[in-house]
């Protein structure tokens, strides 16, 4: 048995090693051939990573450790933890990273002086950065921190693999810092959050078809008979993302030299597939993945099961068959076919349905324990990112309706709602995450501090109520100025007219950017104590396997 | 060219309510049918459970 | 009772259950996007709508490259307002080129899809290098180094052929001499005009950022600035045409 263990593992080194070397090699061959100073760099930094990959799969194999991992420590599962404390940490740097760009790129917005005039900074380049930044890298790495750890806990069973889980964390942070760079450099597909080049898109797939089969692997393995409904969100999230992904970023490079690609689709269809993906990007990466964290951590937190779990297999199947309709309502009065967005439309405001099943299933889950909303301010935290899921998704449906979207389209209104969801909702809810998860992998009984949670709830609450009402009232006033006439039937503004009177709100805006980013600084320096000198839980569980720990 | 049109229009009207309706019956017939209710309790206990 | 088990498998089988999520998903999708290609009427008929010449796709390159479209939409929406502010609305066939389309989603600035022609090339230039300089309270950034960069024209060539490839109608000659017509149009007094005119009738020709010294960036951009929404014809167009 263990022999046979020990050689399916050595199967997956060498696939890896075989895999990485095959990479490392065809982009040095790209980095030395190619014109292209953007695609030099990015090749070469692949290929770094590939052969620094290489280099510690066969390292492992030459001391020759080929003892294989045991499934179970003293009757209990060994779970594989060491992958999600990385991406858990990424998740925190990616975040206040983002956090940063999007408050410098308020202020450009409030103060263009700011863009600096330099190639690299401006507002244009920024903010593909920052949407990426908190959308891909923050998020993204929540998710994988998240999922990785729901997933072996429910199916009680280790991740399969040595290299693979490594594989798709590492993998995936480098697509970002791939990603990220090229935008700064120029280097862009122009579609918005679908920004990463042909050769950023390829690596990850890749990357995220090893996921796919880390958790399906994972999903195989369990002890458990059923697949507890937090996973199916993971699944569909993962499962989704990646037909999306194909399908928006089918684009071939003009050559293997060139960092420049074109996209199979055209204009209109182009529209309609961007947004397409766009909306489902919302719908699956940043609500079916973090409802998959709502339906773990907070009956976990508070300690009892999900208010309904009727509900939420209700919730799974009309959430994910009706989102994926509501993307053409991007489009109201464009040169899409009105078709189009009048289904978009229609299923948007169907969705309003699921979405508010879901926020009930999750808030009544603390049903005779509200109590604990005075006492755990982690909980508070995610309660809240329930409600701001239930407002946004409110929110969302109504700003779909032709009529409404007339008005709402093109201003800050929607920068707005997409605030409310992606702070609100996803930062709280991942925040909340953070701060039971840290403290589970560090085997703590608690955060460092609640009363630092306390303020953190408090500063980014503030600061995201600042930040909404001034979208609010900006896009608002932008769509009204722009259709405003005088009484002698002209139009009454000029366009930098509006654009003036913005300028308070912008201001506004960057203040409680900032709050936000503040709030965010107090949780990294809590979840640090936590880390270091949180009191430690009673129980010890047997598990770390840090051996690979070393290739971070 | 009107019937091509038309012909979509009333097959996607009728036949995606009909579709649309029937799954979601199904799910929710699914959901609540009382043959499953002892496995989704128990499914609902799966992250309470201790292992350590 | 075991035809309402057999729905058990959506939970104890994980394929089964990624199998049902890739035909919920696709469905959505597949009956939205398709239709667009099998519709005629999703594009109308237009008299004008001819490619990108060189020196404009290089231009919309580099307006894809800074980022533009997180400020400025190029889609006029059918209200009287916008058709007042920026004319005509968009035709689905004014962008049937476009790769990616850039039709944005955001107003910081104002809307582009028909900015060709409206400003003199100088404004233009000044408003890119500065926009404070012409427009005081602008809050766009400044582009200078875009006058400084030149044009990389290596590869024009390859990026016709891609799009030739995906079935925008360049014809052999446009792609062979994709380089020279380049030239040509950013500066006549060098390049082949008569060739260039030829196989683009009516496009505009001259060095459009002041410097006929060099080919910049700043040409190319200004290029397709201002030929953005002029190529359809609207007096010969009918929209009763695309009622079907």
């Amino acid at each position: 048995m263990s022999e046979r263990r020990a050689r399916y593992l050595s199967l997956e080194e060498g696939g890896f090693a075989l895999l990485l070397a095959a990479t490392a090699f065809l982009c040095l061959i790209i980095a030395g051939k190619t014109f292209d100073q953007v695609l030099a760099f990015h090749a070469s930094l692949i290929s770094l990573a590939a052969a620094v990959g290489t280099f510690f799969i066969f390292r492992r194999y030459f001391d020759g450790d080929t003892m294989p991992i045991p499934q179970e420590v003293d009757g209990k599962p060994n779970y594989n933890m060491a992958p999600v404390e990385f991406a858990a940490w990424a998740s925190v740097f990616w975040g206040i990273a983002g956090f940063l760009v999007g408050l410098i790129i308020a202020l450009q917005l409030a103060y263009p002086a700011l863009n600096l005039d330099l190639p690299w900074t401006h507002f244009g380049r920024m903010r593909p950065l920052h949407t990426s930044a908190v959308i891909f890298a923050f998020g993204g790495n929540v998710l994988l921190a998240t999922s990785m750890y729901v997933v072996q806990r429910t199916c009680r069973a280790r991740m399969p693999g040595r290299i693979l889980p490594w594989f798709v964390v590492l993998g995936y942070n480098l697509f970002i810092v791939v990603a990220g760079t090229g935008y700064l450099l120029g280097v862009t597909h122009g579609k918005e959050y679908a920004e990463p080049e042909w050769y950023a898109d390829y690596l990850l797939t890749v990357v995220w078809v090893f996921y796919l089969l880390l958790f399906l692997g994972t999903l195989w393995k369990r002890k458990e008979p059923h697949i507890y409904v937090a996973n199916w969100f993971y699944l569909a999230f993962i499962v989704t993302i990646a037909v999306l992904h194909v399908f928006n970023n089918m684009a071939l490079p003009i050559s293997m030299y060139s960092s420049k690609s074109y996209i199979v689709w055209a204009g209109v269809q182009d529209a309609m597939v961007q947004w397409w993906y766009g909306h489902n990007a919302v719908g699956f990466f940043l609500t079916a993945g973090f409802l998959a964290i709502m339906y773990y951590f907070i009956p976990k937190r508070a300690d009892r099961p999900v208010y309904s779990y009727r509900l939420s297999i209700v919730h799974f199947w009309a959430l994910i068959f009706i989102y994926i309709w509501a993307g053409p309502h991007h489009l109201h009065y464009t040169s899409l076919p009105q078709w189009a967005s009048t289904l978009g439309m229609t299923f948007s405001i169907i969705l309003w349905m699921p979405s508010w099943g879901g926020m009930i299933n999750g808030l009544m889950t603390l049903s005779g324990a509200w109590d604990k909303l005075r006492t755990d301010p982690v909980l508070r935290m995610m309660v809240v990112s329930v409600a701001f899921y239930g407002m946004s998704t409110f929110e969302g449906p109504v700003m779909s309706i032709r009529a409404v979207n007339s008005l709402s389209h093109y201003t800050d209104w929607t920068i707005g709602h997409v605030h409310a969801g992606a702070l609100g909702w996803v930062g709280y809810i991942s925040f909340g995450a953070l701060y039971c998860l840290i403290p589970w992998l560090y085997n703590k009984k608690d955060v460092y501090s609640l009363r630092l949670v306390d303020w953190h709830f408090w500063v980014s609450t503030l600061g995201i109520v600042l930040y909404i009402c001034a979208m609010w009232v900006s896009g608002i006033m932008q769509g009204l100025m722009w259709r405003a006439y005088d009484s002698l039937g002209f139009l009454e503004y000029s366009f930098i007219e509006t654009v003036d009177a913005m300028h308070p709100f912008y201001v506004m805006r960057a203040l409680g950017g900032g709050l936000f980013l503040l709030g965010a600084l107090i949780m990294v320096y809590n979840l640090y104590m936590t880390a270091r000198h949180g009191e430690s839980a009673e129980a010890v569980a047997a598990q770390p396997d840090g051996r690979l720990a070393a290739a971070e | 060219m009107e019937s091509t049109y038309n012909l979509l229009a009333n097959f996607a009207q009728t036949g995606g309510l009909l579709y649309f309706m029937a799954i979601f019956a199904g799910v929710v017939i699914y959901a609540v049918w009382p043959g499953n209710k002892e496995r989704f309790d128990d499914a609902a206990q799966i992250p309470l459970r201790e292992d350590d | 009772m075991s035809a309402w088990k057999k729905h058990e498998i959506f939970e104890k089988n994980s394929l089964i259950l990624t199998i049902g999520i890739v035909v919920m998903v696709s469905i959505g999708g597949l009956v939205e996007i398709v239709p667009l290609y099998y519709l005629k009427s999703t594009i109308e008929k237009t008299e004008g709508m001819r490619p990108y010449t060189p020196l404009e796709l290089a231009g919309r390159n580099i307006y894809v490259r800074e980022g533009c479209y997180t400020c400025h939409s190029q889609q006029i929406r059918p209200l009287r307002d916008e058709l007042e502010r920026y004319g005509m609305y968009s035709l689905a066939a004014e962008s049937m080129y476009d790769r990616p389309f850039q039709w944005g989603s955001k107003r910081t600035g104002p809307d582009l899809a028909r900015v060709g022609g409206k400003y003199s090339d100088e404004w233009q230039r000044d408003h890119l290098i500065n926009p404070r300089s012409v427009s005081p309270t602008s809050i766009m950034p400044g582009y200078p180094f875009l006058a400084e960069n030149k044009l990389n024209t290596r590869d024009i060539q390859d990026h016709l052929e891609l799009n030739a490839m995906y079935g925008v109608p360049y014809t052999e000659d446009q792609i062979k001499y994709a380089r020279a017509d380049l030239i040509a149009q950013a500066d006549p007094e060098r390049g082949d005009i008569d060739g260039f005119e030829e196989r683009y009738p009516g496009a505009l020709a001259r060095s459009f950022d002041g410097d006929p010294s060099q080919i910049t960036e700043m040409d190319a951009l200004i290029a397709y600035l201002q030929m953005l929404g002029t190529l359809v014809d609207f007096e010969l167009y009918d929209n009763n045409a695309n009622l079907r």
